[in-house]
């Protein structure tokens, strides 16, 4: 088990530089630098732009600029960003959180929704239900998200008023952040209805963001089922006369959910990517504007950090998913 | 009875005290998150929009005009060579409080001159923090115009120019003139952390400042003892809203009560809802097509005229402003001072250019280039849409305009190179002053690489120009600068296409708010019915 662990954070080196690398390359391949994209119709005049890209470092050699970037990562510096002059690490650790709690909240909402609907479309295969839910979850993979925001929040929030448009909480409430996340950090501030405030901000995104994820978790539990329902252990589970909420729920969930963990692991690397339009939507204060704004703005030491840190965490929850298979497996267990 | 009466007693104090503590705080829905909270370094209007609040400058524009008007300095003399102003400061002005620090002393003449060292002296402690890179200053030309800053004493402040410049004044009212406290400074500096002094806004302004969450929210409350009386609102939030549907939604609702860029696809909806006034204004700006009168055939002014009349203006800004853009007629907005409304543009009319081609020889058409900008930009939305509309029309008189377009930086390395006949590009102002806009056409900018892209040199225009440049008087000047608008009208150097036309919705409850010229979003007069 330990070698394993060892050899998997050992792996994830060579994936770290070569996702640097390739994020250094595919930034610098877009026309402009952040000097240039600051400028306007006036032009910057020539010895200006070129101390300026001195001070950047942007006069050396790419490869030369790549190996001090690598050499600074060594270092755990991300840089600085050069429109803020903020510490790239600095605004990770403060945007964060809300995209975290943001995740979490929509991950939960398509997992304890998604394994049941599965499990139930499973059960009924080819009735009325199984078709209803399927169809609504083919309808929820070919959302796209954008669309659907905005439509919740015509809805929602505008015709019926039942939701706010945007943000995490109302403006009203106003405290120190302790921990970013706002569902916590508004209970403990004690301040009444902050904490139901932070709750009625995050229904909507959570929808949107969850959407996704819970048709695929849907589908994929609807045929991981289907294929252990027929499995002979769950025949002589049934024949040994066990209850059908026994059979379905104890040996057969079991072993169907294995697949659906891998694709729930799968699914943050989706999230992220949701995660960018659903937090443009709703003015959500997390990571996804702050890359897109990067990429805007030529910002690359915020471009490349940010999308290492991003990668770093999508590549941990895939180890801690492999761990887990062990959990649920004993064969896999057995295999290392 | 006697605990009901206590009880009833208690209630309406209660009730009482809610009420008069109820807060009247305006919430504006902005488009992003600043850089930072320093004017001298930013220049996107997000960040400037920010970091208003809380600041101040010598003069300032009064609000909804480009006029400028006493601020921070009460009054000003000029000596009569026009190269030293002398600034009269106003006494008893407050700097904002924060958690860490207390000021001691109220604004005086070292404010002033710690403001403009920073950004002019390289031996300034604060000069190489954040970044160092003052563009509005150096674009302004401050490095050239100013040969020395004097403290005369506490309250007066003496600046000495290189030559007499009219235009000077508005400069000191942009937001990169705007004063600092030396002294908090001075406090950071000594803690280590002179950054600090780009993040914690510290100034004279209506509102001090009080958070900020990146992405999410600006908090600013009234400055009780602001030197132009406090405000009207306890507080001012900015909700950063990036999309303009979401800002818009959140208006309707009331989450917010001004808010900034709807979407041109709104605005109708907009325009229908009895809660919103939807302001309305001529941007700060101009989007033109300039010839290029070096290079053959636009040399002859009888071709430039008949472009004039060959381009059909209403079909540009009815396909790629959709209503969000008023047909140009002079190099101006019509919002800046001077602005010649009398000048008469030139009609749509192919049968006309068809007769000047033809007494220029080129009745059988030519081919030239016609350059698009890459870029979006509120005074021209769809460059190559716009020059595809060129085409076609100029196609009808057997003209081959062939389409170019670059990188943007590449591209206008190129047009101010002059290596085009004839390209888009437009201009949006700094600080309302019509040699802002003007200089555009000066001799001076027609050398390679200058911002003149017709490269059109006309003495009568520059001396004008130059006369109304040294001037301080503004009478004297609106009459140069009229007389200027005729002779580009008359010499057509350049086609002026259009200004965006900037809107603002706000809630009904909002009274105070004008829209500025400028592009700013100021709360200062702002109440909350």
């Amino acid at each position: 088990m330990l070698g394993f662990i060892v050899r998997r954070v050992l792996l994830v080196i060579p994936t770290f530089i070569a996702i640097a690398f390739l994020t250094f390359v595919a930034i610098r391949l877009v026309p402009g630098d952040p000097i240039e994209v600051r400028t306007g119709e006036r032009g910057i005049s020539p010895e200006r732009l070129a101390q300026f890209r001195h001070e950047l470092g942007l006069d050396q050699p790419v490869w030369k600029q790549f190996l001090d970037y690598l050499w600074q990562l060594a270092h755990g510096n991300f840089g600085t960003s050069t429109s803020t002059h903020a510490p790239v690490l600095t605004e990770f650790l403060t945007l964060f959180p809300a995209t975290l709690e943001l995740a979490i909240c929509a991950m939960l909402f398509a997992t304890i929704l998604g394994i049941p609907a599965g499990v139930i479309a499973a059960t009924r295969r080819g009735s009325f239900v199984d078709y209803t839910l399927m169809g609504a979850a083919l309808t929820g993979f070919s959302m796209p998200i954008f669309w659907w925001g905005l439509l919740l929040v015509l809805f929602f929030s505008v015709n019926l008023g039942w939701t706010p448009v945007s943000g995490r909480i109302d403006l009203l409430y106003y405290f120190e952040p302790v921990t970013g996340f706002m569902l916590i950090d508004s209970w403990l501030s004690g301040e009444e209805g902050a904490f139901s405030s932070a709750v009625s901000h995050l229904i909507l995104p959570t929808i949107v963001l969850g959407t996704i994820p819970l048709a695929t978790i849907a589908r994929m539990t609807r045929s991981a089922m289907l294929e252990i329902l027929g499995e002979d252990y769950v025949r002589t589970a049934r024949a040994k006369g066990l209850s059908p909420f026994r059979v379905v729920g104890l040996h057969a969930l079991r072993n169907a959910l294995i697949p659906v963990v891998t694709v729930i692991g799968l699914q943050v690397g989706a999230l992220m990517a949701g995660a960018v339009l659903t937090e443009y939507i709703f003015s959500w204060p997390g990571i996804g504007s702050w890359l897109i704004e990067s990429i805007n703005r030529r910002d690359y030491p915020v471009l490349q950090g940010g999308i290492l840190l991003v990668s770093g965490i999508v590549i941990l929850i895939n180890i801690l998913v492999d761990l887990l298979y062990g959990v649920l497996n004993p064969r896999i267990r057995h295999a290392r | 009875m006697k605990t009901f009466a206590r009880l009833l007693a208690a209630t309406m104090l209660v009730t009482g005290l809610a009420s008069a503590a109820e807060a009247k705080t305006l919430v504006y829905c902005s488009e992003g998150s600043p850089e930072n909270f320093n004017p001298q370094i930013n220049t996107t209007g997000t960040s400037l929009d920010a970091a208003r609040p809380a600041f101040n400058q010598l003069v300032q524009f009064e609000p909804g005009t480009t006029n400028v008007v006493p601020a921070l300095a009460e009054k000003w003399d000029i000596s009569p060579d026009g190269t030293e102003i002398t600034f009269h400061l106003r006494k008893g002005v407050k700097f904002h409080s924060t958690k860490t620090f207390t000021p001691t002393r109220d604004f005086n003449a070292d404010d002033v001159i710690f403001s403009f060292e920073r950004q002019w002296k390289a031996d300034n402690p604060y000069h190489k923090v954040s970044g160092g890179a003052y563009d509005y200053f150096n674009d302004m030309g401050m490095p050239d115009l100013l040969k020395s800053i004097d403290k005369v004493d506490d309250y007066t402040v003496k600046f000495t120019l290189t030559r007499p410049e009219a235009p000077f004044l508005a400069n000191l009212a942009m937001d990169f003139a705007t004063i600092f406290s030396a002294e908090f400074a001075d406090a950071m500096l000594k803690a280590g952390t002179p950054e600090q002094l780009d993040q914690v806004p510290v100034g004279t302004g209506p509102f001090s400042f009080v958070a900020y969450q990146k992405d999410s929210v600006i908090r600013f409350k009234a400055f009780p003892d602001y030197w132009d009386g406090a405000p009207k609102l306890d507080g001012l939030v900015f909700a950063i809203t990036k999309d303009p549907t979401a800002r818009w939604s959140k208006l309707q609702k009331g989450e917010c009560q001004i808010m900034a860029y709807p979407n041109p696809s709104d605005l109708d909806a907009i325009g229908k809802d009895p809660n919103v006034n939807l302001l309305q204004q001529a941007g700060l700006n101009i989007g033109y097509l300039a010839f290029n009168v070096e290079k053959k055939p636009f040399d002859d002014k009888r071709v430039r005229l008949a472009m004039a009349h060959a381009i059909d203006k209403d079909t540009i800004l009815k396909d790629v402003y959709l209503g969000a853009g008023q047909s140009a007629k002079n190099l101006i907005p019509p919002t800046i001072w001077s602005y010649n409304d009398k000048v008469v543009d030139y009609e749509y009319d192919p049968e006309k250019a068809k007769a000047l081609l033809k007494e220029a020889g080129l009745e059988g058409g030519f081919e030239t280039d016609l350059w698009w900008m890459p870029v979006q930009r509120p005074y021209n939305p769809n460059a190559k849409r716009v020059a595809e509309i060129i085409q076609a029309d100029l196609a009808k008189l057997n003209i081959k305009a062939n389409l170019v377009s670059y990188e943007w930086g590449e591209y206008r390395k190129r047009m101010q190179a002059g290596e085009h006949k004839m390209g888009q590009l437009g201009w949006t102002g700094d600080n309302g002053d019509p040699d802002n806009f003007f200089f555009l056409l000066s001799c001076e900018a027609a050398r390679p690489g200058g911002q003149n892209l017709s490269k059109w040199c006309n003495k009568e225009f520059d001396d004008r120009l130059n006369k109304a440049k040294s001037l301080f008087d503004k009478a004297e000047r609106t009459k140069l600068y009229e007389e200027m608008q005729v002779i580009q009208h008359d010499d057509y150097p350049m086609m002026p296409i259009a200004h965006s036309i900037v809107f603002e919705p706000t809630r009904k409850e909002v009274s105070g708010y004008k829209v500025s010229p400028l592009g700013r979003h100021e709360f200062t007069n702002v109440e909350l019915k």
